[in-house]
């Protein structure tokens, strides 16, 4: 199957943890945040702790909130934060 | 509707901005919200305010989109800050202009209560024992369900 590339972005406590603001990953065409999301709980440590523990995260795909069965666009803008505290 | 979405390091003012929407003559009510910086256990020292830029501007345009198909408003108005803010700094101001006041009063929580769950906002305070991010206020629960609804 083809390759797609997309840009994740982590923000707030998410990007101090992870040591990353940002990073491109290639992806099977199709996959869906889901298997993105698999992808950075198999590189463990902190990554298995902040996706695939109890803690809550969120996430964005093109500056749109997302859910995980959301498949990504080629070129996808993906963002991945904590719940938000403005206001 | 008018809307007028910032976000800025800069102070606001209410009163200008006030002025802006009160001078309308089909607006008969003016609601007006402000959230201010406030002190926490271990005095807060200051606070930095991230967000997520492009994103940020868009959810609030969404969100004012949506109070503007719920109720008959003239006008709304969002600034929020970033950056580096200290207590009692002024953080967020909403103004909800419209005919009457039920309608200014209802899209005034309506356009909070979203702002709080869905802007990509951070808050880190700094007090005397060094900085943390502020965790939310949604138990978790119900951030995941919120989560589940595609929200």
């Amino acid at each position: 199957m083809a390759e797609m590339t997309v840009r994740v972005l982590y923000f707030a406590r998410l990007r101090d943890v992870l040591r990353t603001s940002e990073e491109e990953l290639a992806l099977p065409e199709g996959a869906t945040l889901a298997d993105l999301v698999a992808l950075l709980i198999a590189r463990g440590g902190d990554w298995a702790a902040e996706f695939g523990g109890a803690r809550v995260f969120r996430a964005a795909i093109n500056q749109d909130m997302a859910r995980l069965a959301d498949v990504l666009p080629a070129n996808a803008e993906v963002a991945l934060f904590p719940p938000v505290t403005g206001g | 509707m008018d809307v007028t979405i910032r976000v800025q390091e800069a102070d606001f003012s209410l009163a200008d901005e006030y002025a802006l929407l009160a001078g309308r003559p089909e607006v008969g009510a003016v609601v007006a919200f402000v959230g201010l910086v406030r002190d926490v256990p271990g005095r807060l020292a200051g606070m930095t305010l991230e967000h997520y830029p492009g994103m940020t501007e868009k959810q609030l345009g969404k969100i004012v989109a949506q109070a503007g198909e719920r109720w008959p408003l003239s006008a709304v108005t969002v600034i929020h800050r970033v950056g580096e803010l200290k207590l009692s700094d002024q953080i967020v101001l909403l103004l909800t202009a419209s005919a009457h006041r039920d309608a200014a009063y209802a899209a005034s929580q309506f356009i909070m209560d979203w702002l709080k769950n869905d802007a990509p906002f951070w808050k880190k305070e700094t007090t005397g024992e060094g900085a943390a991010w502020v965790e939310a206020k949604d138990s978790d629960a119900k951030a995941l369900a919120r989560w589940q609804q595609g929200q």
